[in-house]
């Protein structure tokens, strides 16, 4: 039980995934000033957020639903916790983790933070953050679809595994699935759907900071704010090291370069891309990349 | 069915500036908008009655931070005008080559505000980082990076060096590359097309229905510009052309701008090397009773200043009329029927410059009533100036 709790909480749950998404989180908005010809914030800049966001009040608006709106951040924080313990414990020790069906159990969790942000941004009765919150649910179902079908290459490819330990040991055997055609369709189309979940540029229309004054997050301040930043900072971390266990063979602490390289795509493709309507970006995900994901489905049971 | 209200303002990341407009949206269609200005009125005119013609220069300099030699330039034009006078030639080249700097750095900051508002902050520092280079050369010219203070009644304040044309045309032409990056951005660019493209349509029609001015009017396909169609300053003396397309969507005022920044340098290289050598300013004295009217195309279109004076020290009517005025209210064609994503840089699209374009509102303090609307107050600045007219024995207007 102790040990459980220590997983969850410090290591490698909480604790670390935050520290490491802090981290990332640096290194995002470093590349991003470099690249945009700006100097960019120390590296203690992303915890000082959030330390300083911890101590500021916290404003209730008079129209907002209380429970659902200080429950909603904490919903959204337990969930990629847990979903970035169970990634991280399985690939520091594939041999004996994990449970048949596991990987089903992630794909739910990792749709909770948006979710989240959905519940607490209705209950928080702003009319702009109902905006956002229609942007928010038309994205999830957008971004789902294709996502939810890439995911069935890798257990296609190998023959039927429901359990992300096995899939990993599968890998190491027969080489990643992203050797393969059906492989890099379907980790390319996991990408784009990526980048959509953490909810940057292009796909950030849910909080378009010029448009809807940053929509759903606009009430929230203070602790709450903090909790669902942090929120986002560890899926940053969990989401790639879910897209390297099914696509990448896993990784140890010496693959860190996997790692990096995702984090460079998502940064990349947000500094080269305007915002998209909320109508293009449905059509983005449910015309190009479902038939790209179907495609790598039939590949895949090709053999290809 | 009541529709729900999406404000953008008085306060608001879009815009720098204190505006409101009431988006009444059904879903995430727009299907109303007021706007609503009025949030900055400075009561400059009523200032400048009380300034003397000198000190004005530097006051209407003041509206506005980007175009601050735009509204200066017109008003150096309606003294001339009333006077009767042109400016030595120097002063005139003077004049046109701080115009059109200004045109550059008034593009190339819009272009980067564009993209922010898209969520396309890349092209937003980039489009300010090239732009530090023109404001470097207003630095090394004039002194300054904003209000130059280089009109002056009758001819031109300051003298550009003849030692600094060669690093201001090199400037220049370094910039030619990097605005062809961004038009190979704006042109080449699917997302860009895909936000842009046939989004907020004026239509030539609606151009003309709200008189908008500027390169607002030239992209959607009316060929209006001060520069070419009443010739002041140094604009006749040089070869160039005015920009139009005929789409009238947020694309095309995008491109016509882009354009405007090849013609502008061009322009100015001309003028720095057709630019006579001789007095820069006629040492104007006193001003006559009179008036005059000035123009000039600003960045955003065209400008008139009317001043009228009595023989004494100071105006004793002065009206501004900025291109914001004309082309803030053709949103109301352009924004409806879009979705809010798109509101927002349609909105934008204009190149609104609010400070400019504030005007009274009579309100009462209790009810919140709005006391006296648009013709009321126009009423009363025309019966103003009959009076003013009256009073200096000049013939009625009409």
């Amino acid at each position: 039980m102790i040990k459980y709790l220590f997983n969850y909480i410090i290591f490698p749950g909480f604790l670390f995934t935050a520290i490491i998404g802090l981290a990332a989180s640096w290194i995002d908005r470093k590349v991003t000033a470099r690249v945009q010809w700006r100097v960019g914030p120390p590296w203690y800049q992303p915890l000082m957020d959030i330390v300083k966001l911890s101590i500021k009040e916290i404003t209730v608006p008079r129209s907002a639903s209380k429970g659902l709106f200080f429950l909603s951040p904490m919903i959204g924080l337990s969930a990629v916790t847990l979903v970035s313990t169970f990634i991280w414990l399985i690939n520091i020790d594939p041999s004996s983790k994990g449970f048949s069906g596991d990987i089903i159990v992630i794909l739910y969790l990792l749709t909770l933070p948006a979710i989240a942000v959905i519940l607490g941004a209705s209950a928080s009765g702003n009319p702009l953050a109902s905006l956002g919150v229609s942007r928010e649910i038309k994205l999830v179902m957008a971004y789902e679809l294709p996502f939810i079908i890439s995911l069935i290459v890798p257990i296609i490819k190998s023959h039927g595994l429901l359990r992300l330990s096995e899939i990993i040991s599968y890998q190491t055997t027969n080489g990643p699935f992203v050797a393969s055609l059906s492989g890099i369709i379907a980790f390319i189309v996991m990408i784009f759907c990526m980048q959509a979940k953490l909810g940057f540029v292009p796909f950030d229309m849910a909080e378009a900071e010029t448009e809807i004054m940053a929509g759903t997050y606009i009430e929230y301040s203070g602790m709450l704010l903090a909790i669902f930043k942090l929120t986002k900072t560890m899926l940053m971390v969990a989401l790639p090291l879910f897209l390297i266990t099914l696509f990448w063979q896993g990784f140890n602490f010496l693959s860190i370069w996997k790692y990096v390289i995702l984090l460079v795509i998502i940064i990349l493709i947000r500094n080269t891309n305007p915002r998209v309507r909320i109508d293009q970006a449905v059509r983005f995900f449910w015309g190009k990349m479902t038939l790209m994901a179907v495609v790598a489905v039939i590949l895949a049971i090709g053999g290809k | 069915m009541a529709h729900k209200i999406i404000p953008i303002g008085p306060y608001h990341p879009l815009q720098d500036e204190p505006e409101f407009f009431k988006l009444h949206v059904d879903g995430e269609t727009v299907v109303d908008i007021d706007i609503e200005l009025g949030y900055n009125h400075r009561l400059i005119e009523k200032i400048a009655e009380s300034k003397s013609f000198d000190q004005v220069t530097f006051l209407v300099e003041r509206i506005c931070g980007i175009c601050s030699t735009s509204h200066p330039f017109a008003y150096v034009n309606a003294i001339d005008d009333l006077l009767g006078v042109t400016p030595p030639e120097r002063a005139l080249y003077i004049r046109t080559v701080i115009g059109e700097l200004e045109r550059i750095h008034s593009h190339l900051l819009w272009l980067g505000l564009a993209g922010h508002f898209l969520g396309y902050n890349t092209v937003w520092m980039w489009a300010w980082r090239y732009r530090e280079p023109v404001l470097d050369i207003f630095e090394r010219v004039t002194g300054n990076r904003q209000n130059y203070a280089m009109m002056k009644p009758g001819g031109a304040r300051r003298d550009i060096s003849e030692e600094d044309f060669p690093w201001i045309k090199k400037t220049l032409r370094d910039l030619i590359p990097k605005v062809d990056m961004f038009k190979g951005a704006v042109m080449d660019d699917p997302v860009i097309h895909a936000r842009t493209e046939g989004v907020g349509v004026l239509t030539k029609e609606d151009a003309h229905d709200y008189c908008v001015v500027g390169p607002t009017a030239r992209a959607s396909g009316v060929g209006i510009d001060v520069r070419k169609d009443d010739p002041y300053a140094a604009y006749d003396k040089v070869e160039w052309k005015v920009i139009t397309r005929e789409g009238g969507d947020v694309y095309s005022k995008a491109v016509v701008r882009i354009l405007e920044l090849y013609e502008s340098i061009n322009i100015i290289i001309q003028c720095l090397d057709k630019m006579p050598k001789g007095p820069i300013d006629i040492n104007i004295k006193d001003i006559p009773p009179g008036e005059g009217i000035g123009r000039h195309e600003a960045p955003r279109g065209e400008v008139i200043h009317y001043i009228m004076s009595d023989g004494g020290n100071s105006p004793v009517r002065h009206k501004i009329r900025a291109p914001s005025f004309m082309n803030i209210a053709s949103n109301k064609k352009a924004v409806i029927g879009e979705t809010i994503s798109d509101a927002t840089i349609i909105l934008a699209a204009v190149d609104p410059c609010y400070c400019c374009t504030e005007r009274m509102a009579v309100v009462d303090y209790k009810t919140g009533k709005k006391l006296m609307d648009g013709q009321d107050l126009i009423r009363l600045s025309q019966e103003k100036t009959e009076r003013l007219r009256g009073r200096h024995n000049m013939p009625p207007l009409q």
